[in-house]
């Protein structure tokens, strides 16, 4: 069949312009948190893995994305199988089972699953044609999201089955939610994050590491050298760089090592005690440019499913920051969801190239029909 | 390809804008927070971080060093590692407890009660948990400092004294401050500092201690080194030069032995404490690091009381020394006039009861007269002198030569002895004073007590025609106070004879003590149980043997050099007592003669070579001079109590 698409003249050059300056802050702070330590040379290590993932964005671009929407059953399927394995027979690494080795390097599967189920998504909301959104349809979404969820969760990888969550809101809302809907939903949503700070309940659900970074979230003087310890010397980075921060590797929490897991997780932490608020001011506006970006790009698609799919990725992402930054300013519990395209890591730097991938693809098929 | 996406490109245009404002509102609430943190709370949060990174550890001043009058080392300094622990992280801290307690071998308990006892410290200071930390600690430290970053090694000078307690009770000792001195100090004491507890160490000690400094290092999150912030410099200690001299405290402290008792040799003529021992005494090397409660306890639950500093702290009937002042107060109010003799039959009676002399049953004195009773001691001629005086003046007497009352020795907790008068007792008892109480203490028995160096300072001062210069220990101290009390020159003459006469005179209770060469004077006393109150509690059931005294001096006139020495149950005065005087002022005049020059002699401050320097011990210093002292004396006349 012919490809619709366009030359690259139809690709959006400012959303890969944000890109590349976001990752650019983070190939700096990478190397500013690390070069003095036994881990340097990780920024070049990141570089490497942008350059894949550019390459990867560009010919995920290509493929129609009708065709990819096409076999979401099948991706679906192989999702679900590799959630399987990896419980099976995955790879594990600081106490959750979340790799498996691909080509020497260690990929979580969950992040390629996020990718799938954007599409599933995309694929279902796509094919719902009334204006309002059943309930049928709500808790067939539901279903499909709620599988991988519980699979994800047993890796156990609280984070990334979160992300899971914003994705079937995002679609649900866009093709129509009802507000009936809306409000038992988010009542139950609400019971259950409220079971989860509640002791009694969240023994039953939780791994006791979950139910730490629980306890410590909410007592952070209690535990001060696990995870309420990281949050606290988080606060203490970002606060101590003040407006103008303390300058490109002066952060003494950042290159004390006071920071926890500075190149990847808090590297946001790292970032604003270096650069403080105005550093702070310039990633979170390119974030949000980003996104309002994705938002433009979703509002001229051709059709309502390139529609979904560049909501549902603009929602992952919009999740991600949300979480990773309100988590480096203590005010959400430490979940282990990384900066996307900040932080250090090749498969959640893959999963932002590809999910981008999935929003060019769009975007250079919008004229075509 | 599907048909499940075609004609449909309606988008929920109004929902998506919705989106768009949400995203916005998302980050402005970010932001919000971000401004929180690094705009309104900045200043707290660059506290924290500072004090994350920054560890500041103590840099000890060592104490000054304390040398003798030819600038002889006496109280040096060693340096020693401290252990101490860094509790900026409580969590940290307790996590780590058990394995520091196994490490270092300090129970766990006692780790727990040092850190409850330093919980009120400001600043998380470090504290010390271990002093004297041997090889093995410091291995310990050195290979757990990634996985026990709380311990850090403080580098400390401890105090090192001359062994078996030479001139221990001079010198004092230093200590781990108390919890009320630190409360007291305004912030100045850490727990584990050590100060000066006792003696000279107390004395001066802001002097010896100088000030710590501090080494401020930074230090990443598993609390490694990695960089200096600049130090803030220790300023040691200044060093102190004694009137001590280490050969007549030498001397002192052989011929005192094990006895108890006390040794003080001054210099009459500037006020210098030439010698100053003690007996027995608790060597301070023992207790220079930290010393268990129960050993402390032990040492002053002692009955020996190895604690007490008997030079300034014993207050013991003075016995027959005190003869001399009251032939001072006779000669000098002619009550009974100079001539005055009377008949001794070796006992006699007063107020219906009978009163011994010490001759008793063995000889008499016949007549006596004051030179023939001063010679040869005869209570019986000053019980007629006492009774003859009356109380009071014996009183006016003794408090003016500098009994009953601290003679301002620069040392702390000197005892200011009892002169007994009317007054006395009406206040203390509220009685009368019984006259018959008078003869008793014309001898120097009863109520009246004396300090050693009281008893140095007085007869010294006498012999000095009346001038009584305030004893010390500080050279160079630059204001030694003195005391005139006018003492007419016959008296003095008179008083002075009688004393070289018991010494040097047939008949004299120390004829033994003559010292060929020398015109060696003295008086000595024998007296009879401890003191006055001790006597009515115990009873007549026990028997003590004497307290034996004896003052000498030499020459006979305006003396270079006074020795009192007690030794308590030693017996006759110029048996245990006489001979000790005897050897410090053989090996003054020794030391003196064999230097023509007069290099290490009281009376000459010009510092030469000390071939006479017999310890090995002890080392001469290079620069004596380098600690420029500024002290101000302070007399403590009166107050007689």
């Amino acid at each position: 069949m012919r490809d619709t698409a366009a030359g690259t003249r139809d690709y959006d050059w400012w959303l890969l312009a944000i890109l590349a300056t976001i990752c650019a802050l983070g190939v700096i702070e990478i190397y500013s948190a690390t070069h003095g330590s036994s881990l340097a040379g990780m920024h070049m290590k990141q570089v490497r893995w942008l350059a894949v993932g550019f390459i990867a964005m560009f010919v995920l671009s290509r493929l129609d994305y009708h065709l990819i929407l096409d076999q979401a059953p099948i991706l679906y399927l192989i999702g679900v199988v590799s959630l399987v394995a990896v419980l099976l027979v995955g790879h594990r690494r600081f106490g959750a089972q979340r790799w498996i080795p691909v080509l020497g390097e260690f990929f979580q599967v969950s992040e390629l699953v996020k990718l799938i189920i954007i599409i599933v998504l995309a694929r279902f909301f796509a094919e719902v044609r009334n204006d309002e959104l059943s309930l049928r349809d709500l808790v067939k979404a539901g279903l499909l999201v709620g599988v991988p969820l519980v699979l994800i969760l047993k890796q156990p990888d609280l984070g990334t089955a979160l992300v899971l969550v914003p994705l079937l809101v995002i679609g649900a809302y866009l093709a129509g939610l009802q507000w009936q809907h809306a409000a038992v939903f988010s009542l139950a949503g609400i019971l259950l994050i409220g079971s989860v700070f509640y002791p009694p309940v969240s023994r039953h659900i939780l791994k006791p590491y979950q139910r730490d970074r629980i306890t410590s979230f909410l007592h952070p003087e209690d535990d001060a050298k696990g995870s309420g310890y990281q949050l606290l010397q988080s606060k203490i980075a970002v606060g101590s760089g003040g407006f103008w921060g303390k300058g490109f590797e002066h952060g003494s929490q950042n290159q004390l090592g006071y920071i926890p897991v500075r190149y990847s997780d808090f590297i946001m932490s790292a970032w604003a005690e270096e650069q403080g608020f105005k550093g702070v001011l310039l990633a979170l506006g390119l974030y949000m440019a980003l996104l309002l970006r994705l938002v433009q790009n979703a509002q001229r698609a051709k059709d309502r499913a390139g529609m979904f799919l560049v909501m549902g990725v603009a929602a992952a992402l919009g999740f991600h920051v949300l979480v990773n930054v309100a988590m480096v300013i203590g005010a959400m519990p430490v979940t282990g969801i990384p900066l996307p395209l900040m932080s250090y890591g090749g498969s959640a730097t893959l999963f932002v190239f590809l999910a981008i991938g999935l929003v060019m693809n769009v975007r250079i098929r919008r004229f075509v029909n | 390809m599907s048909y499940w996406f075609r004609n449909d490109n309606r988008l929920p245009q109004q929902r998506l804008a919705i989106v768009s404002y949400v995203i916005v509102g998302m980050v402005g609430v970010l932001l919000i927070g971000f401004w929180k943190l690094q705009v309104i709370d900045s200043d707290k949060y660059a506290q924290w971080a500072e004090r994350n990174k920054v560890r500041s550890i103590p840099v000890i001043a060592p104490r000054g060093r304390m040398l003798d009058r030819d600038g002889r080392v006496l109280v040096d300094n060693y340096p020693s590692f401290s252990v101490l622990l860094l509790r900026d992280d409580p969590a940290q801290v307790e996590k780590n407890l058990p394995a520091i307690s196994e490490g270092l071998g300090i129970p766990l308990a006692d780790l727990r009660e040092q850190l409850q006892n330093s919980r009120n410290l400001k600043n998380f200071q470090p504290i010390v948990i271990k002093p004297e930390a041997s090889q093995a600690d410091i291995a310990f430290i050195e290979s757990h400092r990634t996985d026990i970053p709380l311990l850090e090694m403080l580098m400390v000078h401890r105090r090192r004294y001359l062994p078996g307690g030479f001139m221990a009770h001079a010198s004092g000792y230093v200590g781990e401050v108390s919890e009320q001195q630190i409360e007291a100090s305004n912030g100045r004491f850490r727990p584990g500092d050590f100060v000066g507890k006792s003696g000279l160490e107390r004395q001066y000690n802001d002097l010896l201690q100088g000030t710590d400094g501090m080494r401020r290092v930074v230090v990443n999150s598993v609390g490694k080194e990695v960089d200096h912030l600049p130090t803030q410099e220790a300023i040691p200690g200044k060093q102190i030069q004694l009137t001590i001299d280490y050969d007549l405290q030498q001397v002192a402290e052989q011929s005192l032995g094990a006895r108890e008792g006390a040794v003080v040799a001054l210099d009459p003529r500037n006020g210098e404490v030439l010698a100053m021992a003690s007996h027995p005494v608790a060597n301070p090397n023992d207790f220079a690091v930290r010393i268990s409660n129960e050993e402390w306890k032990q040492l002053n639950d002692d009955p020996a009381k190895p604690m007490l500093n008997r030079a300034v702290q014993a207050q013991l009937a003075p016995g027959s020394v005190f003869k001399i002042i009251l032939a001072t107060a006779m000669l000098e109010d002619k009550v009974p006039p100079a001539g005055f003799t009377t008949f001794c039959p070796a006992y006699a009676t007063f107020y219906g009861r009978q009163f011994k002399c010490w001759v008793y049953g063995k000889t008499t004195h016949g007549w006596v007269d004051l030179h023939k009773a001063i010679v040869e001691s005869c209570d019986i001629f000053f019980y007629n002198v006492g009774q003859r005086l009356g109380i009071d003046r014996i009183s006016y007497y003794a408090s003016h030569l500098g009994l009953g009352r601290r003679t301002g020795i620069d040392l702390p907790s000197e005892e200011t002895g009892l002169v007994p008068s009317e007054e006395w007792v009406q206040r203390v008892f509220h009685r009368k004073w019984y006259a018959g109480e008078t003869i008793s203490v014309a001898i120097g028995q009863g109520a009246v007590t004396a300090t050693p160096l009281q008893l140095a300072r007085a007869i010294g001062g006498i012999a000095m025609g009346g001038v009584f210069k305030q004893p010390h220990l500080l050279k160079d101290a630059p204001d030694v106070s003195e005391e005139r009390f006018n003492i007419s020159e016959p008296t003095v003459e008179k008083v002075t004879d009688a004393m070289y006469g018991v010494v040097n005179e047939k008949g004299g209770t120390a004829g033994a003590l003559k010292l060929t060469g020398v015109d060696f004077s003295g008086k000595s006393g024998t007296a009879q149980i401890i003191n006055y109150d001790l006597r009515t509690r115990l009873g007549k059931g026990k028997q003590f043997k004497d307290n034996s005294w004896f003052v000498g001096y030499a020459p006979r006139r305006n003396p270079e050099i006074v020795v009192c020495v007690l030794v308590q149950a030693g017996g006759h005065g110029s048996e245990a007592a006489g001979p000790v005087v005897r050897d410090v002022v053989k090996a003054y005049y020794d030391k003196k003669l064999k230097k023509p020059e007069g290099t290490v002699t009281a009376e000459n401050k010009k510092r030469g070579v000390d071939a006479s320097a017999s310890a090995a011990a002890i080392q001469p210093v290079r620069k004596p001079r380098e600690a420029a002292l500024t002290v101000v004396g302070e007399t403590q006349d009166g107050d007689p109590r």
